[in-house]
């Protein structure tokens, strides 16, 4: 191949990439221009703060279905984080042999398990024993969903703990289930909270286990066994209205669920990046 | 230091010691013995044992996936091995420093040193003994500023000495050093060595080193291993200038190795 034959096709394979590159961000960045043009107008304060208004009436916004959301989240954390990180830290630490081999495989399965399915079983466990719809129930289908992928991003952060570290502590006397939990889970800390934000983020974004889980809800409610709103039903809801109204209201309202998955996952990964530092 | 140490004085005591990780044999039939408030010294050309040796007398090597061991180790004349011994007792009175530096990343320096007393519930004041660790370790003048920086924060010699200053703090009568100065330079070096030389007072050092000139300055007696085995041991000095076994000869005149 003479020079200008290797420097054209150089041209070319790098226009090729380009051109796959902007392809690539077409759908990405359409989607983001989509529901900020649409979204942007029905953005105040008040659409932060207040209960939705009734149809035809102007004003209300999202603010019950914004806490709600969080709400729900907060609840599978506390039940999901204990638990994803525990098996990442027992898989670790502990699964070398055939119990590890079952959970790892039954993580992986759980993760590959469609979103909706997981609604129905938490429907089943916790619905209707409750006899109705809660924050609760909510909080355990996100959290089934977290615990996979917790557990496997816990596991492999705490492998990357160099075994200096454990032989140091235990070289201190330390015994083992303290030098786990004190030296490597607190040497493997930044990662894993890089872990449950991404996780946090993508339990977020989740319609389908809630419809049936947590429902909806006009009014604020702190209460765990309660239905509960959440920004993604109230998206649902809304869009499949018959309403001018409601329907930019669900713009609007993907608008403020886009920049709070956006905020957390930047700070998840602003997290990892200053612990790379 | 002479091989005639009076039985009463010997801090630690290995017989008949082999050693094995899976298939492989890394200890053959060793037995010596090391003398209360002395320094041994371990030589040897790589993979020879050394390490594995040291890491018997604080049940270190048992935790090595496949490990097992034969033998007896003795410390104040208890066997390690005994029933109702625990490992992890045994471990805070046997200290140990790794060859390369490992500090805990994400502790301060102060919570380096007073990691072992944190960690193991160990009352008493501990302002108070991390700064006599650090003293000990010849670092407090350089560090009595920072004590709140990450550990990290400090050159590879100092990490060392941090290291040394985390063993010591917990009070071990035995200190365990694998070639801690392996991946130091000549004056960080020279401190640990100082630093030897004053432990001695207060412990039972076992060192491992693949440098000859400081197994020669810091060590009262000195062992040679070839090939898992104890080819030779006895006082430094002897060891150096007038070794019994051929192979000791070549390998401390440089021959091979």
């Amino acid at each position: 191949m003479t020079l200008t034959a290797r420097r054209a096709a150089n041209g070319i394979m790098t226009g090729l990439c380009g051109l796959a590159l902007v392809v690539a961000l077409i759908p990405l960045v359409s989607l983001l221009w989509l529901v900020i043009s649409n979204g942007i107008h029905g953005l105040s304060l008040d659409f932060f703060t207040a209960l939705p208004a009734p149809v035809g009436e102007t004003g209300g916004g999202v603010g019950n279905a914004l806490a709600g959301t969080l709400y729900i989240v907060g609840v599978a954390c506390l039940i999901g984080v204990p638990i994803g990180v525990g098996a990442g830290v027992f898989l670790a630490e502990r699964g070398d042999g055939q119990l590890g081999d079952a959970i790892r495989f039954t993580a992986e399965v759980l993760s590959g398990v469609p979103s909706i399915v997981v609604g129905i079983v938490a429907y089943g466990m916790v619905v209707l024993p409750m006899r109705r719809f809660s924050a609760l129930a909510g909080g355990v289908a996100l959290a089934v969903l977290m615990v996979p992928t917790l557990a496997r991003s816990t596991e492999e952060l705490v492998r990357l703990v160099p075994q200096s570290l454990r032989e140091a502590s235990l070289a201190l006397g330390v015994p083992q289930w303290r030098t786990s939990l004190k030296v490597i889970l607190r040497t493997a800390l930044g990662g894993i909270m890089t872990a449950i934000l991404l996780a946090v983020a993508r339990a977020a974004g989740e319609t389908a286990p809630l419809l049936f889980t947590s429902l909806n809800n006009q009014y604020w409610n702190w209460r765990a066994d309660q239905p509960t709103a959440s920004l993604t039903v109230q998206i649902f809801n809304y869009a499949v209205s018959p309403y001018k109204d409601w329907h930019d209201k669900a713009w609007s309202a993907a608008l403020v669920l886009l920049l709070l998955v956006g905020a957390l996952s930047m700070a998840g990964r602003l997290l990892s990046r200053s612990r790379l530092r | 230091m002479s091989e005639s140490a009076q039985p009463d004085g010997i801090k630690i005591d290995v017989k008949n010691l082999d050693a094995w990780f899976r298939g492989t044999q890394a200890l053959r039939n060793v037995s010596l013995s090391v003398p209360k408030n002395t320094v041994l010294a371990i030589i040897g050309p790589s993979g020879c044992g050394k390490s594995t040796f040291v890491r018997c007398i604080n049940r270190m090597h048992e935790l090595v996936p496949g490990a097992t061991q034969t033998g007896k180790v003795f410390v104040d004349g208890k066997d390690l091995h005994a029933r109702g011994v625990d490992p992890v007792d045994l471990r805070r009175r046997v200290g140990m420093v790794f060859q390369r530096p490992n500090p805990f990343p994400t502790m301060s320096i102060y919570e380096n040193v007073a990691a072992g007393l944190k960690l193991n519930g160990i009352g008493g004041d501990h302002k108070q003994l991390v700064e006599k660790s650090l003293r000990q370790a010849a670092l407090w003048d350089e560090v009595k500023d920072r004590l709140q920086s990450s550990a990290l924060s400090l050159s590879g010699g100092q990490q060392q000495r941090l290291c040394i200053a985390r063993a010591l703090a917990i009070g071990p009568e035995v200190l365990l050093m694998d070639e801690p100065a392996s991946a130091l330079d000549p004056i960080a070096t020279a401190k640990i060595e100082e630093l030897i030389h004053e432990l001695r007072e207060a412990l039972t050092i076992v060192i491992v080193t693949h440098n000859m000139q400081q197994a020669a300055r810091v060590s009262d007696s000195t062992a040679f291993f070839y090939l898992g085995e104890l080819i030779e041991h006895g006082p430094t000095e002897r060891i150096f200038t007038n070794p019994r076994e051929p192979r000791t000869e070549d390998y401390v005149t440089g021959k091979f190795g």
